[in-house]
């Protein structure tokens, strides 16, 4: 089956990031395909490469840039939740005039569009809400 | 057309819960996953109208891994208890999932 997989939760501070980090790996795991990954609201966070937990903690931002790298997914964040939340790509940060871009390269910035034609060409779109 | 409802929110916090069963028809299947799993104790106030649920036919299930990770929590019979894989194949099963957060 191909799935979409919406994710509304933020790192650390909603179950639903790592609900989904699991969702996404068991289904994997059985042979399913993720057409595409949206991450939206304060999911958007999940896309930032300068998170730094405590070593002895689970790195919950790596396990999913792993996971996107090693199984080459597309994983969009939304871009105007992005900007308003201080998640930026090089080439926003350069419009803006910001001083870095955060954005880990795993992951590209993109609009709604892109989780309508994921919906749409998928058998199920599921939704890890905060 | 089959729907898995997904809960997410404690019914001491949240009423989705209770909004999800207003709308669960027999042929669903509803899992409570993340704090949804406290819906599915005998102590939660949407305990009878759980139980009713099943008695009309309803799938009900919880993520084991949630339940354990809240202190071995306990489930009223007749929820069944699932890991990741289960997750993922009724997904499947279901035309759609909505999910209730």
């Amino acid at each position: 089956m191909i799935f979409t997989v919406v994710v509304l939760g933020a790192p650390y501070s909603s179950a639903a990031n790592s609900t989904a980090l699991r969702f996404c790996r068991a289904a994997l795991e059985q042979g399913h395909t993720l057409k595409r990954i949206f991450f939206y609201g304060d999911g958007v966070h999940t896309g930032s490469s300068l998170s730094a937990p405590p070593q002895d903690e689970y790195k919950l931002t790596e396990q999913w840039q792993s996971l996107i790298r090693e199984n080459q997914l597309d994983a969009i964040v939304c871009i105007a939740a992005a900007l308003r939340r201080g998640v930026l790509d090089a080439d926003e940060q350069q419009r803006y005039q910001k001083s870095a871009a955060n954005l880990s390269q795993d992951f590209t910035l993109s609009g709604l569009g892109q989780l309508i034609e994921a919906s749409a060409t998928s058998d199920r779109t599921i939704t890890f809400g905060a | 057309m089959s729907t898995l409802h997904t809960v997410n929110k404690s019914p001491f916090t949240d009423n989705c819960l209770h909004s999800c069963l207003l709308l669960c028809t027999n042929e669903d299947a509803l899992l409570l996953i993340e704090d949804g799993v406290y819906g599915g104790t005998s102590q939660s106030p949407c305990a009878e109208d759980i139980r009713a649920k099943i008695q009309l036919g309803v799938s009900v299930y919880a993520l084991k891994q949630d339940t354990l990770a809240r202190g071995e929590l306990q489930v009223l019979e007749g929820i069944t208890l699932i890991d990741d894989k289960d997750f993922v194949r009724l997904s499947c099963e279901h035309q759609c999932i909505q999910s209730w957060y």
